[in-house]
């Protein structure tokens, strides 16, 4: 069984977050940068899933910009077997459809039976990569589950959506995207940490892919024009003296909120 | 119905199990009427597209094409089958769809194979001379940034509830779709069940006033505070994720980063800290109000009142004072 895992390098969600005013594109330098949570999650069931099962071998993909290597050694210290490293500067601010190019050209590339990332990234908010490669790859798509069974030949698990609950299943090969209600990524442990340092790691360009960034047939998505909202100001602060549920419909009342 | 308005804006809506119209139909309508005409794709269950139809030009759908699936149990394939189908008719200046789970997977798929660009998460959709634009709040709302297609006709999934404006109602006008499935491999729907809403409580998303409550209410007993006051102020309830991973409440009322976004007139936060993350999903509220037993909580830095106290006094107070005053 091979399962690819789809990881990103994101910044960290407990600090501020930056754009750059003038390329749009996220400021690096302004804040820490963390494997993004629910791709822990993501490899976190692969893992699991290679713990019990004979013969797995789990690879994290990634598409990142050159300094990425440490967040990614992560996932191999965690405990996957490959890192695979897309990086190529024509990548920098590539929209959605040339990223899932790139990426279904290096899952294409390395053979796939599974392919599972998290539903919707902390900084692009797109949650469209997952639906987009399987249409690259010709599989099925089985997005945003909340739990996950890896069976002979099959993936099923639950997936919600706004008017219910569907039970879903799909024949391998397939693309699963999965939601925060999957269990945490596991810390790497000194074992893993030592062991990260001997994986493989192939970092692939996109001449290496085949895949042209400014192919003329392909619509791309272009930001016009980047604003940074000022920051809220507070407003007032009471301590509860016995009466501040009283003040605070006062407050609503005031404010035609009540 | 041959022809289509040149100034078409294809709204793809998608029908729930029992036949009606997904909830962000309205809002995509309304969207599509301040860039262009109108036009609707109704994804339906098998024998509910003539209501939905008439559904659509209620709500502003100038025409409307009727997609039922010849094979519901297939997941995605047979929606994005019949978007090709409806944009090679209609030849839209652009597609807007939901933002929703299926949405996202629609417009995604059909990016890729009509080789458009695609542009998710829009909280505003507008028209300039060059064509049509989408607006995004990003990073939690800390900035604002509009972006467009090079060329062709964007995709844009819209962000439900983002979306205030209402279309005129419509003389309905609409026609089956003829579709040719693509054959492409979908995973199955085995089984489903439907999510009757549970109260009549207004929904989270695009609500006017939200009451949420974090993991400082302490149990799923006592979160029910929460429910009575936005009971109280006709508010929608929502939560932080500590008081969902605790059990207090169902994932779908998480507000924040991996939550909902909420941009009410009034947000009620009760126990909730207010870290960053919790943060970026409503810190676009016009105002805030937070109720912490802890001063120093970060929720205080951006509330227009604060009160400094425990909840279980405060709010009980809180809803005895508003029932008063409606007497
Ligand atoms: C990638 C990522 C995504 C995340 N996404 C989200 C998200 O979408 N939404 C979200 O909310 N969080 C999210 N988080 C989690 C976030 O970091 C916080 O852990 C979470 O918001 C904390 O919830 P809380 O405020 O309810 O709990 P706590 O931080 O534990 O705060 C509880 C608060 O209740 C107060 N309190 C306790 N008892 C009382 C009382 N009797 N009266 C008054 N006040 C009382 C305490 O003073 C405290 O401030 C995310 C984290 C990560 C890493």
């Amino acid at each position: 069984m091979k399962i690819i895992v789809l990881v990103k390098e994101v910044p960290d969600t407990y600090g501020d977050r930056k754009l750059n005013l003038e390329t749009g594109l996220a400021d690096r330098a302004a804040s820490d940068v963390v494997l993004d949570e629910i791709g822990e999650r993501a490899l976190e069931l692969a893992l699991k899933y290679a713990d019990a099962n004979d013969g797995a071998d789990v690879a994290v993909l990634t598409l990142a910009p050159e300094g990425a290597t440490a967040t990614i050694r992560k996932g191999l210290a965690m405990g996957a077997d490959r890192a695979v490293h897309v990086c190529d500067e024509a990548l920098l601010g590539a929209d959605l459809g040339l990223t899932a190019e790139a990426l279904a050209a290096a899952i294409r590339r390395q053979g796939f039976d599974l392919v599972v990332t998290g539903n919707v990234s902390t900084d692009g908010s797109g949650g469209m990569i997952p639906a987009m490669l399987a249409e690259l790859l010709d599989v099925p798509h089985a997005t945003g589950l909340s739990s996950v069974e890896i069976g002979d030949g099959v993936v099923s698990g639950t997936r919600p959506v706004e008017s219910g609950v569907q039970q879903v299943s799909a024949d391998l090969p397939a693309v699963i995207s999965v939601t925060e209600a999957l269990p945490e990524g596991r810390f790497p442990n000194f074992k893993g940490i030592m062991a990260a340092k001997k994986k493989p790691f192939e970092v692939l360009t996109l001449a290496d892919l085949g895949v042209a960034a400014d192919n003329p047939e392909m619509a791309r998505s272009i930001m016009l024009t980047v604003a940074e909202k000022p920051p809220r100001a507070s407003g007032v602060k009471i301590l509860d003296e016995g009466d501040a549920g009283d003040k605070l419909a006062d407050f609503l009342v005031a404010n035609r909120l009540a | 119905m041959t022809d289509f308005p040149r100034d078409a804006i294809l709204v793809v809506l998608e029908t729930s199990a029992s036949g009606v119209l997904e909830d962000a139909a309205p809002g995509l309508l309304g969207a599509a009427a301040a860039a262009g005409t109108p036009v609707a794709l109704v994804l339906a269950a098998p024998g509910a597209g003539g209501s939905a139809a008439t559904e659509a030009a209620a709500l502003g759908a100038a025409q409307v094409l009727i997609a039922e699936s010849a094979d519901p149990a297939a997941l995605g394939v047979p929606g994005v089958d019949a978007l090709a189908a409806a944009a090679e008719r209609v030849r839209p200046d652009a597609i807007l769809i939901s933002h929703s789970l299926n949405g996202r997977d629609l417009a995604g798929r059909y990016a890729v194979r009509s080789r458009s660009a695609v542009s998710a998460d829009a909280i505003d959709v507008a028209r300039d001379e060059e064509g049509v634009v989408a607006h995004h709040s990003v990073y939690g709302g800390a900035y604002n940034v509009a972006s467009t297609a090079t060329f062709g006709a964007p995709v844009i999934t819209v962000r439900q509830g983002s979306i205030d404006a209402r279309a005129a109602a419509q003389p309905e006008v609409s026609e089956t779709l003829t579709v040719v499935p693509s054959g492409k491999p979908a995973a199955r729907i085995d089984s489903f069940e439907e999510v009757v809403g549970s109260s009549s409580r207004p929904e989270l998303r695009g609500a006017a006033k939200v009451v949420a409550g974090g993991r400082g209410l302490g149990s799923q007993e006592q979160f029910e505070l929460v429910g009575q006051l936005a009971d109280a102020l006709g508010a929608a309830v929502g939560a932080s994720r500590a008081a969902v991973d605790a059990g207090y409440i169902p994932q779908s009322h998480q507000v924040g980063q991996t939550g909902v976004s909420v941009s009410p007139q009034l947000y009620i936060a009760l126990g909730i800290s207010g870290a960053i993350q919790h943060r970026a999903g409503m810190q676009t509220a016009k105002t805030i109000v937070a109720v912490n037993k802890d001063g120093d909580a970060p929720i205080f830095e951006v509330a227009d009142f604060g009160v400094v106290g425990d909840v279980f006094k405060v709010v009980p107070q809180l809803i005895s004072a508003l029932e008063a005053r409606k007497k």
